[in-house]
């Protein structure tokens, strides 16, 4: 573990969505135990579940041969969040803007925008498969 | 008398007619499996049941995710079709941000109460 970070937590989990469950618990109890406040909590909570279903149903899809390891560590100011599933990847730039007049009643393209708005930092590397997600405590 | 597991639902008396007030059971809308449940039912609401005029509160629903979202962007196509009228009430402040950071607020009827949501319908 790099010095700067004071915990963390790494896992490999297999592509079912209930598998994320346990490893969003961990981490949400180690930010409420180092007192983050509730809002941002919240926050996070959002962004790192529509990232792992992103990465389990997008990039997986759901295929029990493949894995996600997830990589969460936290230091007095930060957490980050490391997601690499084994899918094709996708291109972020090419996911249409949900909130035009045109897409607002249609159901789905909203997990990338919920994670952007959470997080002070969202990239997606490598092929598209790689996502490194960053939040400064505010 | 349908079964369900998700949601609790009462029959109110509103000005315009019957009004099914809807309460979500889980406290978090996330698990797969559950949100199907839950859109299942609340379809059914409008297509086996033939209710149109919906409240659905929100007052017991600490956190849910953009698949749950996803299922009331259907839910409201549902009841728009049926010509019935779909409103949403007692959303925790951090609950509306998710609807705000979205813009469903400007595709939902968002109110602050029960009684807010109940008036006119």
């Amino acid at each position: 573990m790099h010095p700067c970070w004071t915990w963390q937590l790494e896992q490999r989990i297999p592509s079912r969505t209930q598998a994320a469950e346990q490893i969003i618990d961990a981490l949400l109890a180690q930010l409420e135990a180092e007192k983050w406040d509730s809002r941002e909590v919240f926050g996070v909570h959002m962004a790192v579940e529509e990232a792992l279903v992103n990465a389990i149903k997008h990039g997986n899809k759901e295929d029990p041969s493949k894995s996600v390891r997830v990589l969460v560590q936290t230091s007095p100011r930060q957490l980050r969040v490391e997601i690499v599933d084994e899918g094709a990847g996708f291109s972020p730039d090419q996911v249409p803007d949900p909130t035009s007049p045109d897409l607002l009643n249609k159901p789905h393209g909203r997990g990338l925008m919920l994670m952007h708005s959470y997080m002070s930092h969202v990239q997606y590397k490598g092929r598209g498969n790689e996502l490194v997600m960053v939040k400064t405590r505010g | 008398m349908a079964v369900h597991r998700r949601i609790e639902v009462m029959n109110l008396s509103g000005s315009a007619g019957e009004v099914a007030l809807v309460r979500f059971l889980d406290r978090k809308i996330i698990d797969a499996a559950n949100i199907q449940e839950l859109g299942d039912e609340l379809f059914a609401l409008v297509e086996k049941e033939k209710k149109q005029n919906l409240i659905l509160n929100f007052n017991s629903v600490e956190f849910l995710s953009s698949a749950a979202l996803n299922k009331l962007i259907m839910l409201d196509k549902k009841v728009k079709a049926a010509k019935g009228k779909m409103r949403l009430c007692n959303l925790r402040p951090e609950i509306y941000e998710v609807f705000v950071i979205t813009r469903l607020n400007q595709l939902f009827d968002i109110k602050p109460n029960e009684n807010d949501a109940l008036a006119g319908m």
